[in-house]
């Protein structure tokens, strides 16, 4: 599809112009038409809106110029066969797991740090705390989900250079997310339910694939077309289960707390 | 919903411009260290990899400062831009959904904003081309050019189309009550179904479709949406039922993208 923008090259606003047109023509449609009320704040709402465009358009300029290349770049040399150390006769063969244990590092603290700098994780987190009154900290949250989306790359890296089936994987997940549901308190779950979905967006969408195609092109025996998808998979799987997990040891902390204070009444 | 706008009103009358002016500069100031922190993990994971474990140095420093600068002030108008935006906007028109009182309408509305906001998103433009290529090695499709853009096109209205009926189903559920982890089982269970039955080509592709869906715009547009639905009906908790709109867009087009490849 061509750009609606005549200036693409010239300013980087319009890439993101082209992403939000179309939303903007359904709310404007449906308040205009439909609904038939003025909005209220209308001169904030669109300042907002403004800002959220500049603001987009800004933070992926930016990230296209100094992260996504850098990111990129160190994905391929971690992936390399001469950084792991694999040499001639060595690389042919089917070297073992633990060859590329920086590899794993790798995935897992960019899946952290990633995570942390996600603009839509930041928009749910106060949401949540807004909604929840304070009760759900958005730091908590953001770092419970950030360790659940490094936890899952590190192990889709894993999966990648072993070569076992994705799905078995994904369906483990699911168990264990159905068993979690039916213990952690009420409130989290449809919660935990987004984050996955939330997590995977601007900043951690383009430096996961990266991690996953150097790695299936690197390693003999994997195709990239093949074996370079499922990372984003894990990374919206485990959120789900730590956020959850999260949720029961806070509950657990304040139980514990709560008979222990009054155990202290009592003596 | 009244409430919280007269005092801010009251609150700015008394202040006055002077002291507006200086909380305004505090309060952008607070947002710019905010960011600050945010993106802090990034450059220090980048650091400690680029110089301690490949022990490179830093190409293009110069890029990277101005990089760093422009995603830290973006990121700060984006956030602050959400409060005043996108947040009000999302919370007003589900109000006024729930005022008007027609299923039709909000039905109608939480498909186009599905739909909408994921046909033309970048990252699904790129799964798709990608999917044509496998599709294309894999033999399921003509290795010629015409061939693969109608079937990455395909492929993504078949994905909008599913994002679309998510937040319809996701809307229903929260006027309705339903538990959410019922629908859940059963968005697993189909997932399972499917993986079963559809070609071990697009397993990947499927699964990583359901990720890749929901843009940063989109998200708290959705977000308000489901929360302010779920404040404005009698009997709804907002943190049980108005979050998990997002949950169904990322899982209905892992089913659908399946189903596609089964068909094709």
């Amino acid at each position: 599809m061509d750009s609606i923008c005549v200036f693409e090259h010239i300013v980087p606003i319009c890439g993101t112009v082209d992403d939000v047109l179309p939303i903007l023509a359904i709310l404007v449609g449906f308040q205009v038409l439909v609904l038939r009320r003025p909005i209220p704040n209308l001169g904030r709402a669109l300042t907002g809106f403004a800002l959220v465009l500049l603001g987009l358009a800004f933070f992926i300029q930016g990230l296209e110029t100094a992260l996504f290349p850098l990111g990129k770049l160190m994905a391929a040399q971690l992936t390399a066969p001469e950084f792991l150390g694999l040499v001639g006769d060595q690389a042919e063969r089917r070297p073992h797991w633990q060859a590329y244990l920086w590899v794993y590092a790798f995935a897992f603290a960019i899946g952290f740090a990633t995570t942390i700098a996600e603009p839509s994780l930041i928009a749910v987190a106060i949401k949540a705390n807004q909604v929840s009154a304070g009760a759900i900290g958005t730091w908590g949250l953001r770092i419970a989900v950030a360790i659940g989306v490094a936890v899952g790359i590190a192990l889709g890296a894993y999966r990648i250079v072993s070569g076992t089936p994705l799905h078995y994987y994904i369906i483990t997940g699911y168990v264990v997310v159905l068993i979690q549901t039916a213990f952690a308190p009420r409130t989290i779950i449809a919660l935990a339910y987004d984050s996955g979905g939330v997590t995977t967006s601007t900043v951690t969408v383009p430096l996961v694939a990266a991690l996953g195609l150097g790695l299936s092109s690197n390693i003999p025996g994997r195709n990239p077309l093949l074996d370079g998808f499922g990372l984003i998979a894990f990374a919206s799987l485990f959120p789900i289960m730590s956020l959850m997990a999260y949720a029961q040891l806070s509950e657990l902390f304040a139980r514990f707390n709560h008979r222990r204070s009054a155990k202290h009444k009592e003596t | 919903m009244s409430a919280p706008k007269t005092t801010e009103a009251s609150r700015t009358r008394r202040t006055g411009k002077q002291g507006m002016r200086g909380a305004f500069l505090l309060q952008m100031l607070r947002a710019l260290a905010e960011s600050l922190r945010d993106l802090a993990p990034i450059v220090a994971v980048i650091a400690f990899f680029q110089f301690i474990v490949l022990r490179e140095p830093i190409p293009n420093l110069f890029d990277l400062a101005i990089g760093t600068v422009m995603v830290v002030i973006g990121l700060t108008l984006f956030v602050q831009g959400l409060k005043l935006g996108l947040f009000p906007i999302g919370e007003a028109m589900a109000w006024d959904f729930a005022r008007k009182g027609s299923l039709f309408w909000l039905l109608a509305f939480a498909f186009c904003l599905g739909f909408g906001t994921t046909v033309a998103e970048p990252a699904l433009i790129a799964v798709a081309d990608e999917a044509a290529e496998v599709a294309a090695n894999g033999g399921m499709i003509d290795a010629s050019e015409t061939a693969r853009a109608s079937y990455a096109e395909g492929l993504r209205y078949t994905v909008a189309f599913a994002v679309g009926l998510a937040i319809v189903i996701g809307v229903l559920r929260i006027l309705r009550g339903w538990p959410i982890q019922y629908l859940i089982i059963g968005g697993y269970l189909g997932v399972v179904l499917m993986t079963w039955l559809a070609p071990q080509e697009i397993i990947g592709i499927a699964y990583d479709s359901g990720g890749v869906t929901t843009s940063t715009i989109t998200v708290p547009l959705v977000t308000a949406l489901g929360v302010g639905l779920a404040s404005s009906i009698e009997g709804r908790n907002p943190m049980i039922d108005g979050f998990g709109l997002i949950a169904f867009a990322s899982l209905t087009p892992m089913i659908f993208v399946m189903g596609y490849g089964i068909v094709i």
